[in-house]
């Protein structure tokens, strides 16, 4: 049982892709973690067009994978029609989150790799239901390295609704890591493990720091507060 | 009049120096990453410190961006008194905005600039008011500075006016709460060069600290000595919060940090805060007449004369 950073072990873990539920339910908090095989990147944009606008998530790629990068390639698409696709890191996952339950059922992934994850109430009300599970990526910015990893474009898919940094891209990848176990099968954080350790100590580090001469509305507690 | 500058110069140099910013991390910054990670204790974190190392090597060796958020790719421009553009301004800005979009689709960059509302993407990071280009001026010169700075942004910053009664105690508070507010799951991508703009009008005052944090190297010092103090105790507070390297506890939270001042309201103190992150990109050269390009690592943008007080 985790519950402490220091309990953290790191051990190192290879999925393949599509991720198998008994592969998810074995991973732990901090575990350090290599994908093989193929996943897509998915953000507001797919989003928006499958979540809220209902279109179909397509069913060649679901077929293929059910990992989804919060991620934005650095790509572009040479004059002869090939995609270069040089760099990929994510991007901060929790604006997500309130799509993910139904982006679950619409496009079956069960395993979401971004920045940073959510808090563990998402994880538990909108993760675990769907047995999915969080790896954040590492850094953050390893955008060289985790681009070296992969070794082709296998399609994109609305980049002309979408654009470049929108679109889902999906890409097949060898060994690409390493990414960090967040939210666990359960709905464990580590970054709220993190968090309450970080908080034990706020009051020591806030000591002798005076209060503001003017203080800001949302930094009161009720709306007849005055900042003053 | 001073030989004019080619235009084509300007151009190829600025489309250089995108490619630069994008791949490869300043030393000056890799060397503050490497100090922090040899402090740190954490095991997390400086799993997290090494594996960036190994990126950086990656995007240099292999001509990758190091993070494929290449950010909002902007420009700061130091004309010397004496320098001649051909084509004048006017070019100089349409050969900067022509190298952004051919850059973004030859690096590549990621086309980040989209219209706020409707999110309609260019692919080519050019806009309305995007790039931007900063201008400043330096007695005594025909050369023509050229920077890139290439930041993300959606974490990391704040403002706040505070008022003199605040004092410093004040602006650590500030310091502090943004250090928090954005330090915790790694928000900023830290270990980060931490700029604060003091002062002036709200405007400068963002202006400054977000120069501060990306156009200083690490390592340097405010010449004014009080303002110098403030960015020793803000470093020590920074790796004294118990943040590291993507939140995980540690002490890998601030590389360096950079205060520049303005003269301001007699009621006022406003402060901003900004963080230049684990991608801290920035590419600089000198543009002569006679076609000689230099290449260094300081922007040099903070001189005596930009940071002038008196009245001539």
């Amino acid at each position: 049982m985790i519950a402490r950073l220091d309990d953290v072990r790191m051990d190192e873990v290879h999925l393949a892709t599509p991720v198998a539920p008994e592969a998810l339910a074995r991973l732990k908090l901090g575990d350090v973690v290599y994908l093989s095989g193929a996943l897509y990147t998915a953000r507001e944009g797919v989003y928006r067009m499958v979540v809220d606008e209902g279109r179909d998530f397509p069913a060649e790629v679901r077929a293929l994978t059910n990992v989804n990068f919060h991620c934005s390639p650095a790509a572009s698409v040479r004059p002869d029609g090939t995609y270069a696709v040089e760099a990929v890191t994510a991007t901060a996952s929790f604006r997500f989150g309130r799509s993910m339950p139904r982006w679950f059922e619409r496009s079956g992934a069960t395993v979401v790799v971004g920045k940073a994850g959510l808090t563990e109430r998402a994880y538990r009300e909108w993760f675990v239901p769907h047995g999915a599970v969080y790896l954040t990526t590492v850094g953050y910015g390893m955008g060289a390295a985790y681009g070296q990893a992969i070794r082709r474009v296998a399609g994109v898919h609305w980049l002309s609704e979408l654009g470049i940094a929108q679109a889902l891209w999906v890409l097949e990848v060898e060994r690409l890591g390493p990414f960090l176990v967040e939210g666990d099968a359960e709905g464990r954080s580590l970054f709220a493990l993190a968090n309450r350790e970080i908080a034990l100590r706020l009051d020591e580090v806030y000591r002798g720091l005076p209060p503001y001469a003017m203080g800001r509305f949302g930094e009161t507690t009720a709306r007849t507060d005055e900042v003053v | 009049m001073a030989r004019p500058i080619p235009l084509k110069l300007v151009e190829d140099t600025a489309r250089e120096l995108m490619a630069r910013a994008a791949i490869d991390i300043p030393a000056d910054y890799r060397e503050g990453v490497a100090r922090a990670r040899a402090r740190e204790r954490n095991r997390l974190a400086r799993f997290v410190l090494t594996e960036m190392e190994r990126n950086w090597d990656i995007a240099t060796a292999e001509r990758r961006p190091m993070c494929a958020d290449t950010g909002l790719p902007r420009y700061y421009v130091r004309a010397g008194n004496e320098a001649v553009v051909e084509g004048g301004f006017v070019a100089l800005e349409r050969a900067l905005r022509r190298a952004t979009a051919d850059a973004t689709a030859a690096i590549p960059l990621r086309p980040n600039r989209v219209h706020p509302l409707t999110r309609a993407d260019h692919d080519n990071n050019v806009g309305v008011h995007a790039p931007e280009v900063t201008y400043a001026f330096e007695p005594g010169g025909d050369w023509l500075d050229l920077t890139t700075v290439h930041k993300g942004g959606l974490f990391g910053t704040d403002y706040r006016m505070l008022f003199p009664a605040d004092g410093v105690g004040g602006i650590k508070r500030f310091f502090v709460d943004t250090l928090v507010e954005f330090g915790r799951r790694g928000l900023a991508c830290q270990p980060a060069i931490m700029g604060v703009g003091l002062g002036g009008s709200k405007d400068t005052c963002v202006r400054l600290g977000k120069e501060a944090a990306c156009l200083r190297l690490v390592g340097s010092a405010n010449p004014d000595p009080v303002v110098a103090r403030l960015e020793e105790e803000l470093t020590a507070l920074g790796n004294h919060v118990g943040i590291g390297a993507m939140g995980f506890v540690g002490t890998s939270l601030v590389v360096a940090t950079h205060v520049e001042i303005a003269y301001t309201h007699t009621g006022g103190l406003p402060v901003a805060i900004h963080s230049f992150c684990l991608s801290s990109r920035r590419a600089t050269a000198r543009l002569h007449a006679d076609g000689r390009v230099e290449f260094r690592a300081d922007p040099g943008w903070f001189t005596d004369h930009y940071r002038r007080a008196g009245v001539e």
